[in-house]
């Protein structure tokens, strides 16, 4: 194991990223860190600026608008960062694939880690997604 | 003259899951002026719903947003049954009003964790969102989903609320009942809710008619506004309810609006439920084979206030024209009265206590020169549009050659 993934390895601290979606896999993300799931408990924990993250999660289809800004919080990411993608919307478009306003699932934005499929996601899905990932980068 | 600081909230910022940007423009603590600044949301729905077929849009009226995921489809439901002159069955209108109850019980209880969340008063966030979790059980039996419940379809629903599955409706409901008395009795009593709430982000009686604002931002400063009542549909007319107002305008009445509100909503789902046993099983559906030419307006009284929808029909399989118009474009605006002249840090509760929902709310803003009218574009679209240019000419005088 080398030193980066040796770093993934306990408490990730996860920075939540927007972008144009319907909320509600902000919501099931949320939803992770509250008592019936508590994710908190193994270290797991929102943070407020994408400085002091391990993990970027991103959700909803990306539109003109958000592109610049997240390539500019991917810059901004300590590296190594995980990065994946929540929900269809992150992974392909989803419903909004065809939106005049869309550019490009988060993946042709910047390079993603793993892919957490479904609309939205339920929190189980999306803590299996983060545990398989961590489990694979030991 | 005094400097103002400008201090920007956003737009991905710790506070509130949705992308938006907020400028406040302070004078030491004191918040003298605030603007907003939306798109990071944009998805063109009204655009995207011209190319489905009405069967399709209501997947896609129910992405506009997740929190209030059936009051979109309901709205749109009643516009098509407007136009095409529809009578939906009682037991698709039973089931259409427990959905869009249960449904503001979650989005309420949402709301005021967050709010605890916002107050930096934790304990009540963890609360809420644990007492939310069974509501959202219950949505999974019925509809297979915890959110996003695709149960609306033109004339009726697409799932039965079988019988046997009542009690256990019931069980959660009385379970949900005495867990909201425990968090309003926690909320209401306590000390520091009321010294952060109370006088904080005041809107007058008068603020909201000006503003137009609905929904419990309007029902907390006295104004009984609600959709249910005045353009009653699906059950609403069929039970026995009340509007929750309070006097007070601020933050406090707000959560209090709120909390009463549930109390109503579960006293409206137990009427449906008792009706719901004298229906026939089954009969959720009338036969509908096709929407004429025509106009319709659908409206639905969401958990934020009243969401409307107008639906051009050209007599195809999809509208010509969707306009959509979701509570918070109507509440956000209201930020001007109550936010200025608060401190930084009454603000953040005052922006949450509308419970604004971006994702409904957002608009495509083109910025145009003032007096020509000509669109501005910024250096990236420029270097674009030259490129399509240059390739055009070569095109055209065959330079690739
Ligand atoms: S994947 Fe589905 S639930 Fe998640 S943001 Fe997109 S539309 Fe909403």
């Amino acid at each position: 194991m080398g030193f980066k993934n040796y770093c993934f390895r306990k408490s990730l601290w996860v920075f939540h990223f927007g972008g144009a979606s319907c909320n509600n896999c902000d919501i099931e993300i949320l939803d992770c860190l509250t008592p019936r799931h508590d994710l908190e408990r193994f270290g797991i924990l929102l943070v407020g600026s994408i400085r002091h993250a391990d993990l970027l999660l991103v959700n909803g289809s990306i539109n003109k608008h958000d592109r610049e800004r997240l390539v500019e919080i991917y810059k901004q990411a300590p590296k190594p960062i995980l990065v994946v993608a929540i929900g269809a919307c992150g992974c392909t478009g989803g419903i909004f694939a065809d939106s005049i306003t869309f550019a490009g699932p988060v993946d042709k934005v910047i390079p993603v880690d793993a892919y957490i499929p479904g609309c939205p996601p339920k929190p189980e899905a999306i803590i299996a997604g983060i545990v398989k990932l961590v489990n694979k980068r030991r | 003259m005094s400097r103002k600081t400008l201090i920007p909230i956003g737009p991905y910022h710790p506070l509130q899951e949705e992308p938006e940007l907020f400028k406040l423009y302070c004078d030491g603590e004191i918040v003298k002026d605030i603007q907003w600044v939306t798109g990071y949301n944009h998805r063109s729905i009204e655009k995207l719903s011209e190319s489905k077929t009405y069967e399709q849009v209501f997947f896609l009226v129910e992405r506009i947003c997740g929190i209030c995921s059936t009051s979109h489809p309901f709205a749109f439901a009643n516009a098509v049954e407007e136009i095409a002159g529809i009578e939906i069955t009682d037991r698709t209108k039973y089931i259409r009003s427990i959905i869009g109850e249960l449904e503001r019980i979650h989005s309420h209880l949402l709301w005021v964790g967050l709010a605890g969340h916002f107050l930096g008063y934790n304990t009540v966030f963890m609360w809420a969102w644990k007492y939310r979790e069974p509501v959202l059980d219950l949505f999974e039996m019925i509809t297979g989903n915890r959110n996003s419940y695709a149960m609306f379809r033109v004339g009726g629903v697409r799932r039965d609320i079988e019988n046997h599955k009542i009690a256990e409706i019931r069980r959660v409901l009385g379970e949900v009942k005495s867990k909201t008395d425990l968090l309003t009795g926690a909320v209401m009593d306590d000390p520091v809710i009321h010294a952060r709430t109370k006088g904080v982000g005041v809107l007058t009686r008068q603020d909201v008619i000006d503003y137009g604002a609905v929904g419990p931002t309007a029902r907390a400063s006295g104004v009984a506004i609600d959709v249910r009542k005045d353009d009653p549909y699906a059950a609403y007319p069929l039970v026995d309810w009340k509007v929750i107002t309070s006097e007070a305008g601020d933050v406090f009445a707000k959560a209090e609006v709120r909390l009463l509100e549930m109390y109503e909503s579960i006293s409206i789902i137990e009427q449906c439920l008792k009706g719901l046993e004298k229906e026939k099983e089954g009969e959720i559906n009338v036969k509908v084979t096709e929407i004429p030419e025509g106009m319709g307006n659908g409206r639905a009284e969401a958990p934020r206030g009243e969401v409307f929808h107008f639906v051009v029909s050209d007599g195809s399989n999809s509208p010509a024209r969707h306009k959509i118009r979701a509570p918070s474009y109507v509440n956000i605006a209201t930020f001007k009265k109550s936010c200025i002249g608060q401190t930084i840090a009454d603000a953040t509760i005052t922006l949450a206590g509308v419970d604004p929902c971006y994702c409904c709310t957002e608009r495509l803003a083109v910025v145009c020169d003032a007096h020509s009218g000509e669109k501005l574009m910024n250096a990236k679209e420029l270097i674009e549009r030259s490129a399509v240019r240059t390739a055009s000419l070569n095109k055209e005088f065959n330079c690739n050659k």
